[in-house]
């Protein structure tokens, strides 16, 4: 079988370059680590390529070409994942740098409670993503929710922040940029703090303004931190599945699909070879987003 | 013998068994595990009927493992089966999820045991895999979709039971002129969406007799076909009219079946199984809660769409085939498979085992249904019985419609794309 011989052919090449380079191992002591390697990573990878190719029962695989790639490029709603998947990833990584470094700049300062403060905003981090997905479900409900409940209160009618299909989405982001952020205030913090304080005596000396001072030394000065936030919340909200299938399940409808839930309905509807062509797709496109961004962050290293 | 003595010579057999792998000593017990549904009456049943089960077989000790609904059920019992880590006996939807678990290969075949002879043809139908051989046994009664409706805001407002979908529109505008809810809708359950366009299909059928045969093969569509999309444009006719409870998009079953016991809305589109968690929440209200079919166009075709139970299988994998299979007869038999039904009060609808009385008192809305069972040619099965073809999509485009995202015709096309994925991956012919 093809999956055979491919898997043979990677794994024969790999050994030899590595013995090559460093000789202080013998080859039966990284026998163990080749073998897990190749079972549980490199054997999934090359079969679901295969797999890709076929109508797939889980009891039987019939061999049909690209037809699956075809059907998920014809899948009504990959286009509208697709636009909500990056609508999704610029919102949450968007008001991560904003909200993150307006938090850094508060929990920097001289304020009272300082590191209970800055625990504080860091909580929901640890929070399992499902838990938090279930729990603003029941506050976003749309009648008896404490979120419309509080509007009601204030003679405000309350949207319906998870049925209303043009409200959904940015509901689900804004869930995400409160548990994120908290991720986006602790990297900006180390950024700030690691500013040198020279900076700030000099813009005093000229008579900066506060504003001045945050625009001209702060703001340029923390660039690495705010790539940092860029980059891994910008990864997160491409892949992100997790929020949204628990709040949504990409409803109503499909209004809140993203690429990665798409794929899961394939998954779950028993469209198995459909749903792996799906995941190799994801797999390139995410290939493509991300190496030339590590390549030009890895650039951006070496300038400093 | 005292019942430490006991323990100790079962524990003794057990380890000689290990050591000699010996068969057959009287004392040892063949464990069973069941994989079983997660609804409050399916448990409460699947305990009664199992408890009942291990007192006439003390050799036989079964294990009940509560899985999930809905599509996450699909998901486990596929993985399982084809991994060979399905439990011994698992209880499944019949019909066109049926025939994508690949009965065959995956199911013990059941044909030649002699219950099945007790075993209402209607339901037979429903778990006969593609090779003619049968492979399940009901596991609680038929059901009928349609209308669950509140018969206290019928009787304050001098209100009829519809025949025709116009009647039951003018209903709905004197329920709302009211000030109460005329159409119940759940969207927070996605699945409880579809009942519209799925008990409409005894309307389809009304008009179209063969649709089933040719949508099966690929003759017959949805998209441009009026009878057929009746579903669809209902569900758009009470969202535009705006009869819908104020909560519908984010609302559960639970939800729908509390307004509609407490009168705060008039109907609620449902299956019957659906007066079992009423029976246990609102015993009181019980009555108060009536069914009808889905009107059509015509008074004179009347009727009801009516549903088979999920079945029992059991795994080929199976070690403890003989054992499990005298728990399948037993679910098959009166004693098994009805009594406890009528024990804990949980009657949806008739059974479909021969033999099987429906107690002198069942709840309002199962008469209302036996009414049409007992009437010539007033029910048809859902078309998910009579074909393989159904779209996993479904209830996401029933949302759309119930909630005025994507108009009928649109719906309608989209729905045919959503079937045919589904048709070639069952391989049908035709498609």
């Amino acid at each position: 079988m093809s999956v055979a011989t491919a898997t043979e052919a990677t794994i024969g090449r790999g050994p030899v370059s590595a013995a090559k380079r460093e000789t202080a191992y013998p080859g039966w002591f990284l026998l163990p680590a080749a073998v897990i390697y190749s079972v549980l990573f490199l054997l999934p990878t090359i079969s679901s390529l295969y797999f890709s190719l076929t109508r797939w029962t889980l009891f039987d695989a019939t061999f049909i070409g690209f037809d699956n790639f075809a059907q998920f490029f014809r899948e009504p709603f990959l286009i509208k994942g697709l636009v909500n998947t990056v609508i999704y990833a610029v919102v949450t990584s968007g008001m991560k740098v904003v909200l993150g470094m307006a938090l850094a700049l508060l929990l920097t300062s001289r304020i009272i409670a300082r590191g209970y403060l800055r625990s504080v905003v860091f909580f929901p981090v640890l929070v399992s993503t499902i838990g938090v997905g279930i729990t603003f479900t029941v506050l976003m409900h749309p009648t008896n929710g404490m979120i419309n409940e509080g509007l009601a209160l204030l003679g405000v009618k309350g949207p319906g922040w998870l049925t209303n299909p043009n409200l959904a989405l940015f509901s689900v982001a804004l869930v995400d940029v409160w548990k994120g952020v908290g991720l986006a205030t602790v990297i900006y913090i180390a950024g700030l703090v690691a500013i040198p304080r020279d900076y700030y005596e000099a813009a005093r000396i000229d008579g900066a303004t506060p504003w001045q001072n945050f625009w001209f030394v702060t703001l340029p000065l923390s660039r690495p931190a705010t790539a940092t936030v860029i980059t891994l919340s910008f990864i997160g909200g491409l892949r992100t599945f997790d929020l949204i299938w628990a709040m949504t399940k990409g409803g109503p409808g499909f209004s809140s699909d993203t690429i990665a839930s798409v794929i899961y309905k394939q998954y779950q509807a028993g469209f198995f070879g459909l749903s792996t062509a799906g995941n190799v797709v994801l797999f390139i496109l995410i290939a493509i987003l991300v190496v030339p961004l590590t390549m030009l962050l890895n650039r951006k290293r070496g300038h400093e | 013998m005292t019942m430490i003595k006991r323990r100790a010579l079962v524990g003794l057999t057990a380890g000689l068994l290990a050591m000699t792998g010996m068969v057959g000593i009287a004392y040892a017990q063949t464990s069973l595990t069941l994989f079983s549904p997660n609804d409050q009456a399916a448990v409460a049943y699947t305990e009664a009927m199992v408890a009942a089960f291990e007192a006439a077989n003390p050799d036989i000790k079964v294990e009940i493992e509560v899985g999930p609904g809905g599509t996450e059920r699909d998901n486990m019992v596929k993985s399982r089966l084809a991994t060979g880590t399905m439990n011994d006996v698992f209880v499944y939807n019949t019909g066109s999820l049926f025939q994508a678990i690949n009965p065959v290969q995956s199911t013990v075949d059941l044909s030649s045991e002699a219950y099945m002879s007790t075993i209402l043809d209607s339901f037979k139908q429903t778990v006969t895999a593609t090779d003619g051989t049968l492979h399940g046994v009901p596991y609680g009664q038929a059901m009928g979709g349609g209308v669950l409706y509140n018969k206290r805001i019928y009787e304050e407002l001098g209100l009829s039971v519809p025949k025709t979908w116009d009647e039951f529109m003018a209903n709905n505008a004197k329920i709302k002129e009211a000030g109460k809810a005329p159409v119940i809708q759940t969207f927070g359950d996605t699945w409880t969406s579809q009942l519209f366009f799925l008990a409409d299909y005894y309307n389809i059928q009304a008009v179209e007799p063969d649709f089933a045969a040719k949508y099966t093969t690929n003759e017959a569509k949805y998209a441009g076909n009026v009878a057929a999309m009746g579903g669809f444009q209902k569900q758009a006719d009470v969202y535009n009219a705006g009869y819908l409870n104020e909560d519908y998009g984010a609302a559960v079953l639970d939800d729908g079946l509390r307004m509609l016991a407490q009168g705060d809305g008039a109907h609620y589109p449902m299956l019957t199984f659906a007066v079992g968690t009423i029976a246990q929440n609102y015993p009181d209200l019980l009555n108060d809660v009536g069914y009808f079919g889905l009107p059509g166009n015509d008074a004179a075709k009347n009727g009801t769409t009516v549903w088979m139970p999920t079945a029992l299988y059991i795994s080929a994998n199976s070690p403890n085939v003989e054992a499990a299979k005298k728990l399948v007869a037993f679910v098959a038999s009166k004693e098994g498979g009805c009594d406890p039904w009528v024990e804990l009060n949980a009657i949806t609808g008739p059974f479909l085992i021969q033999g099987c009385e429906l107690p002198a008192s069942v709840p309002t809305a199962v008469s209302d249904l036996g009414a049409y069972f007992t009437a010539e040619g007033q029910t048809a099965p859902a078309l998910e019985f009579l074909s393989p073809v159904k779209g996993p999509n479904l209830e996401n485009i029933t949302v759309e419609v119930g909630s005025g995202i994507r108009t009928p015709e649109d719906a309608a096309a989209l729905y045919d794309e959503d079937v045919k994925k589904q048709a070639q991956q069952l391989g049908l012919p035709g498609w």
